[in-house]
């Protein structure tokens, strides 16, 4: 876990350079690196499975003759005759030849949900789909329960990720330096960094686990109340959707954030658990 | 507390980079690993024994599927796969109203019978409004009336050493790699004997319509539609699956997809 708070001290540090400290725990080390293998494949599968049948809709069932879709992909011919791929957002639809609803070389397009770069298998094989999915979920949850008990148990969920009252009177500050690209490296986790692992953590992965069991109609017989609370299976589907939708853009930002403050120094410290704060000194420098 | 300031030049150019490593994940680089036959495939699959024992740990033998009100039938039953079977032993059946129709029930029992659809409908019915989910994604709710299978199997007398219920259908099939093939599904012996596994002949107070597997068709009201075989002809217990299709237990089973269709 994330020892920010009991911060050991491998080197005095040379001048002009901060100290190293061991940021990571191990179970935090590993559980981020099967998280991040195990959605990767999850969102391949994902997006395979979705492309079966590329239609969202609200409550228990899908409306075939009547209408509760709230989002789909698909392909259709204009009245000129072009075919064009389109993706409908309640009811509204946009033009997305290419990506969603057509994609593919134009003289042989596939008229698919999600483009074959985005899928696996990159071609239809809703079979291997579910294979590949099935299999990572298990990690993604087992993965999940360790952290999760691992960090109740040492605190790291409690200091480093839940939110504090100070840290959410410091939020306004935290966006303005965010805004100005003025990143502390102190090893501590900012408020925004908080919010955002505590949402991902704490919400998504949970709420994305939960809508998944709640689509079993083997999980339906015994744990009935899933459907209540997600509002039926159709309703578990969608918000199963939008968690990955909300998990895609998390890993951009993440990214970004991690590219921003110093690649090398954040992947050692998320692989090895040692990171190297700011010089103490006063000193601002630009990169 | 030091700062440290990066120009935005900077980060356009990393956020540039890190946009264009997302297309990297095209996924063909792994479609040889995933296809049909690669050890990889097979090994990832076996996570579905781990998904069915667990099932079976922490779903109880008699735990029934979700039933609905019948307010909530907004709509027929979506049919899916056969629709209108052109085998001729299903054509002779079909233009006589299915009275020569029987149900055999034979392998590992100690009497073999067989039922016209009369005896059938002359037996203790269940009716059920329960909701149908294909391996797709979507899902269609339906009022279901059919025998339960666990009456038809007390009369055979199932045999000790059964442990698989195979249902054999008229429908062929031409998606199969092999050219035609008849349908043919398997379930265990805890869901054939569900109190909501039942051999329906009615759907939405109508007698089951062609579309939706006359003149019987099995419910696994547990598992995805894929399971519940339509155009019944026989029901055979075996002890196991291997000598049936290419011995993965159903039509889709040998065609990739996963056996225990409670996921």
């Amino acid at each position: 876990m994330t020892t920010i708070d009991d911060i050991e001290s491998r080197t005095d540090s040379p001048p002009g350079k901060g100290r190293v400290i061991y940021r990571h725990r191990v179970a935090t080390r590993l559980t981020h690196w099967t998280w991040a293998i195990a959605l990767f494949f999850l969102l391949l599968s994902g997006l395979q499975i979705f492309n079966a049948h590329p239609e969202l809709y609200i409550g228990k069932q899908s409306g075939f003759e009547f209408d509760n879709s709230v989002f789909a992909m698909h392909a259709a011919r204009a009245d000129d005759g072009t075919v064009d791929g389109y993706t409908t957002v309640f009811g509204r639809s946009f033009k997305t030849t290419g990506v969603f609803g057509m994609s593919g070389p134009a003289d042989n397009p596939s008229y698919r949900g999600f483009p074959a770069w985005a899928t696996l298998p990159s071609y239809q094989d809703l079979a291997t789909g579910r294979v590949v999915h099935f299999f990572f979920a298990w990690f993604f949850v087992a993965a999940f329960l360790v952290w999760f008990a691992s960090s109740l148990i040492s605190g790291h969920l409690k200091r480093d990720i839940v939110p504090s009252l100070a840290d959410i009177r410091a939020v306004p500050r935290s966006i303005s330096d965010h805004l100005r690209f003025r990143f502390h490296h102190n090893g501590r986790y900012n408020v925004l960094q908080k919010l955002a692992y505590a949402g991902v953590l704490l919400l998504i992965f949970p709420l994305i686990i939960l809508t998944g069991l709640t689509m079993s109609p083997g999980m339906n017989a015994s744990w009935p109340w899933l459907l209540d609370i997600f509002g039926g299976r159709q309703t578990a589907r969608t918000i199963h959707f939008l968690c990955m939708v909300a998990l895609v853009a998390f890993f951009v930002i993440h990214i970004v954030m991690v590219l921003a403050a110093g690649p090398l120094n954040e992947l050692r410290s998320i692989i090895t658990g040692w990171y190297r704060t700011d010089p103490e000194k006063n000193e601002e420098h630009s990169a | 507390m030091s700062r440290f300031i990066i120009s935005r030049r900077k980060f356009l150019t990393i956020a540039g980079v890190a946009a264009s490593a997302i297309p990297l994940s095209g996924c063909d680089a792994l479609d040889g690993v995933l296809s049909g036959q690669s050890p990889v495939r097979d090994f990832l699959a076996s996570a579905n024994s781990l998904s069915y024992r667990a099932h079976r740990m922490l779903i109880g033998a008699d735990t029934l599927a979700p039933e609905f009100a019948a307010s909530e039938i907004r709509q027929g039953q979506r049919p899916n796969g056969s629709t209108d079977p052109t085998d001729k032993a299903y054509l002779a059946l079909k233009e006589k109203a299915f009275t020569d129709y029987r149900l055999t029930v034979g392998g590992l029992v100690e009497k073999p019978l067989s039922f016209s659809l009369d005896e059938l409908h002359n037996m203790p019915a269940r009716t059920q409004i329960t909701r149908h989910d294909c391996v797709e994604g979507w899902s269609c709710i339906a009022k279901w009336t059919g025998v339960p299978l666990a009456t038809i199997l007390d009369q055979v007398k199932v045999k000790p050493e059964a442990r698989f219920v195979v249902f054999h259908c008229y429908d062929t099939m031409n998606l199969g790699l092999s050219g035609a093939v008849a349908y043919y599904e398997s379930i265990d012996l805890i869901d054939a004997r569900h109190p909501q596994t039942i051999l329906a002949y009615g759907n939405n107070d109508k007698v089951l319509s062609i579309a939706n597997g006359a003149p019987l068709r099995v419910r696994v009201e547990r598992q995805l539609g894929y399971k519940m075989a339509k155009y019944i002809k026989g029901i055979e217990l075996t002890s196991t699956l291997a000598p049936f299709g290419r011995g993965k237990g159903g039509f889709w089973e040998d065609l990739g997809y996963d056996w225990y269709g409670g996921i």
